[in-house]
């Protein structure tokens, strides 16, 4: 029997995209390692559609970060297509990647999420918004953390200490998206929550301590610029704690397969989900590899397992 | 298994590597170079007017008869066929070169970091102006230099402000300037300035690098003497055929003294041994006839029609309170926009709109130029800019209502 033709879905144009050919590529060759024919397909090369039909696919493993990737177009698309995938339908990948909607959800189900308020761009231009921009302040209170609804890898993310800033703040998130997120900033420890499989196995959480203070894209993306301790130095029982709202967060949005979310745990314990990935990064910086890692569970491991996923409601 | 080290060599890198790292900004070019985008972000020569056939039939020859040498190790200072040839190149600006004065190297790039690599000490001061060439400043930053940044203005550099600097006791280990259509700015060092300059550093014995990429990619007006042909002694003469036949041959040359000439054969041996013959031997053939006359000048004719293009794209597009250079040769305009407008910020929108540019803060090793994006009008065809152009024009629009609805 030949092997099973996988398509690595990576690249894109969002502006994640040198992210997701990392992280792609090191899918790719991890796959090819345990027998699959593993193929990068970036649909700005080539329409994804054309790619996929050139010739029969067991399944697409989905590393496309940001837009279309992560919002959930692609998925429909393959759905349509009757093509298995990797990960979180559309639904899910829809209400995750906006961060406007996934706070509402997480609201609602009553996971600990910091305080927030939304901008959008229609709201200032066509509304006056800007005039109750101060409002949005004494809502969140200060300090806080404004990001674009609409983007990953900490893009477009600025700290904001004093009002006068807020204003730069927000035009630089909404470069990034139609909307800006202005959200309480939690002082604790940052930790990764990744889940494999089911929300019942979780990984051990990986704690990020990046050098500059800030865990933004350059303390991302640099090999040595933040701390990694996997699994985080924290007591067993607000690990467990962490866990148990990363589960909570995972069936809450309705996420498949893998899944990261990023929590601050405060000094007294309380674990505040700030963001949640449908797609998380595989590149040799990402943190769900990280935690796989600290599971015994190698990365070419992770991948299969992954895939086996898709390959199985595919059959 | 509690600490995890994603590079295990991390402890390991040498200082000098300390800046080197991931940036947003550099992953947005990896989209913004896709096809779709209109970029104005690379000072990428239009190679496509360099008729193919010509090249083929130049690189047969090198290969028939002089294969055997093509492709061998070569001279470390170069073949002297080839510095002659580039000696010549200079004359038609009016230089005055001696062969024996020149080490041809891998482009101008290579020269800029064996200059470093022989004259910066870490925490020697060095004069650059302000902007500064981002490759240059790449180059020497890791050689761990403090910079001493100079303003520029229509004129090129403010002479003026360089004196002050060393009437303050500062004491540049070298002072870095492109005169001609500079890089991010656009603008030309005036006549005056040039003799300013020349005789400030002659007197206060400050070397200058004199970088000239662009020198004759002249669109209008008159000539400027190279600062080489006003101080031979003092000045450091970078040169690059880069621009005049093609950037993939990477042949560039450093035209010195014979005390600073010789480290800088001995730094480019211990680089790289020698640069390539086969590339070495092109370049030698191109510049031997006279089609490369006629190519450049097509080539100018063809930088000089985007050029027009995007100024009157920019004076119809952009917004009232927005400035930028009226370049005349070379590859860039550097635009100011009002100081609310964040250009690395403005990127992201700017590339999902399908149109790129670089950020003026690259140029400035200290953080500055907010405000300030170079573009570059030489690889994009003339609708495109205009597209390119409307495309910006839109974003800063879209971006003042949103600055006026939030500062209300």
């Amino acid at each position: 029997m030949s092997a099973e033709r996988v398509a690595v879905l990576a690249g894109g144009r969002s502006p994640e995209r040198e992210v997701s050919l990392r992280s792609g590529h090191r899918v790719m060759t991890a796959l090819r390692s345990r027998g699959f024919d593993a193929f990068v397909v970036d649909p700005t090369e080539q329409p994804l559609v054309e790619a996929l039909s050139a010739a029969p696919i067991s399944a697409c493993y989905v590393a496309l970060h940001g837009k279309e990737g992560e919002d959930g177009t692609v998925q429909r698309l393959l759905e349509l297509l009757d093509v298995p995938y990797t990960g979180t339908p559309p639904y899910g990948c829809e209400t995750t990647f906006d961060k406007v909607l996934a706070k509402d959800v997480l609201s609602a189900a009553g996971i600990p999420t910091p305080p927030w308020a939304v901008v959008e761009a229609a709201a200032l231009r066509d509304l006056g918004a800007g005039a109750i921009l101060h409002r949005l302040a004494e809502r969140v209170s200060l300090p806080a953390v404004v990001k674009p609804s609409r983007a990953g890898s900490a893009m477009g993310l600025t700290f904001v200490e004093r009002e006068a800033d807020l204003p730069h703040a927000v035009m630089n998130a909404l470069s990034f998206s139609e909307a800006a997120i202005v959200e309480h900033r939690i002082d604790g420890t940052e930790v990764a929550a990744s889940m494999l499989g089911s929300p019942d196995d979780a990984l051990p959480l990986v704690e990020v301590t990046p050098k500059s203070g800030v865990y933004d894209y350059a303390a991302r993306y640099t090999a040595g610029a933040t701390e990694y301790h996997a699994p985080a130095r924290l007591d067993p029982d607000v690990t467990a704690r962490v866990q148990a709202v990363a589960a909570h967060t995972f069936r809450a949005l309705g996420q498949r397969d893998v899944s990261r979310a990023d929590v601050l745990v405060a000094g007294d314990g309380t674990p505040w989900v700030v963001d949640v990935n449908v797609s998380p990064g595989m590149t040799d910086t990402s943190l769900l590899p990280m935690a796989a890692q600290a599971a015994g569970i190698a990365f070419a491991d992770l991948c299969e397992r992954v895939l086996r996923l898709a390959l199985i409601r595919g059959a | 298994m509690a600490e995890f080290n994603v590079d295990p060599y991390v402890d390991l890198y040498a200082r000098r590597t300390g800046g080197m790292s991931a940036s947003e900004v550099r992953a947005l070019f990896a989209v913004a170079s896709r096809p779709e985008v209109v970029s104005f972000a690379g000072g990428m020569p239009y190679v496509q007017a360099i008729p193919m056939e010509h090249v083929v039939e130049i690189m047969e020859g090198v290969l028939m008869e002089k294969g055997d040498v093509a492709l061998q190790y070569g001279d470390g200072q170069g073949s002297p066929a080839l510095r002659e040839r580039l000696c010549m190149l200079m004359a038609e600006e009016g230089t005055i070169a001696d062969p024996e004065d020149m080490v041809v190297t891998t482009g101008a790039q290579q020269a800029l970091d064996l200059v470093g690599k022989v004259l910066i000490d870490p925490g020697d001061l060095i004069a650059v102006e302000a902007p500064a060439y981002v490759g240059a400043l790449s180059a020497f930053s890791a050689y761990e230099p403090r910079y001493l940044q100079i303003e520029l203005d229509d004129e090129g550099m403010v002479v003026e402000r360089l004196e002050d600097a060393l009437v303050r006791g500062e004491r540049p280990k070298f002072v870095y300037t492109v005169p001609n259509f500079h890089n991010p700015a656009g603008v030309t060092m005036s006549g005056r300035r040039r003799e300013q300059l020349v005789a400030l550093c002659r007197e206060a014995h400050i070397p200058i690098v004199e970088d000239n990429p662009y020198g004759l990619l002249r669109f209008e007006g008159d000539m400027e003497p190279t600062l080489r042909s006003l101080d031979p002694q003092n000045v450091i003469y970078l040169g690059t055929v880069s621009k005049v036949f093609s950037p993939g041959v990477r042949v560039g040359w450093t035209l010195a003294e014979p005390g600073v000439l010789q480290r800088l054969v001995l730094a480019k041996e211990a680089a790289d041994l020698c640069g390539s013959n086969l590339n070495m031997l092109l370049t030698e053939r191109y510049l031997a006839g006279d089609a490369w006359r006629s190519n450049l000048a097509r080539l100018v004719g063809t930088y000089r029609r985007r050029r027009d293009v995007m100024l009157a794209a920019l004076a119809e597009r952009f917004p009232s309170d927005a400035t930028w250079t009226q370049p005349a040769g070379g590859f860039y305009v550097w635009v100011t926009l009002p100081s609310y407008i964040d250009t690395r910020a403005l990127l992201a929108a700017a590339v999902e709109r399908r149109v790129a540019y670089v950020p003026g803060t690259a140029f400035y090793p200290d953080g500055r130029g907010t405000d300030t994006m170079r573009l570059a009008y030489c690889y994009p065809t003339e609708d495109r800019i205009e597209e390119g152009v409307k495309r910006l024009g839109e974003l800063l629009a879209d971006e003042e209502e949103l600055y006026r609805s939030l500062s209300r």
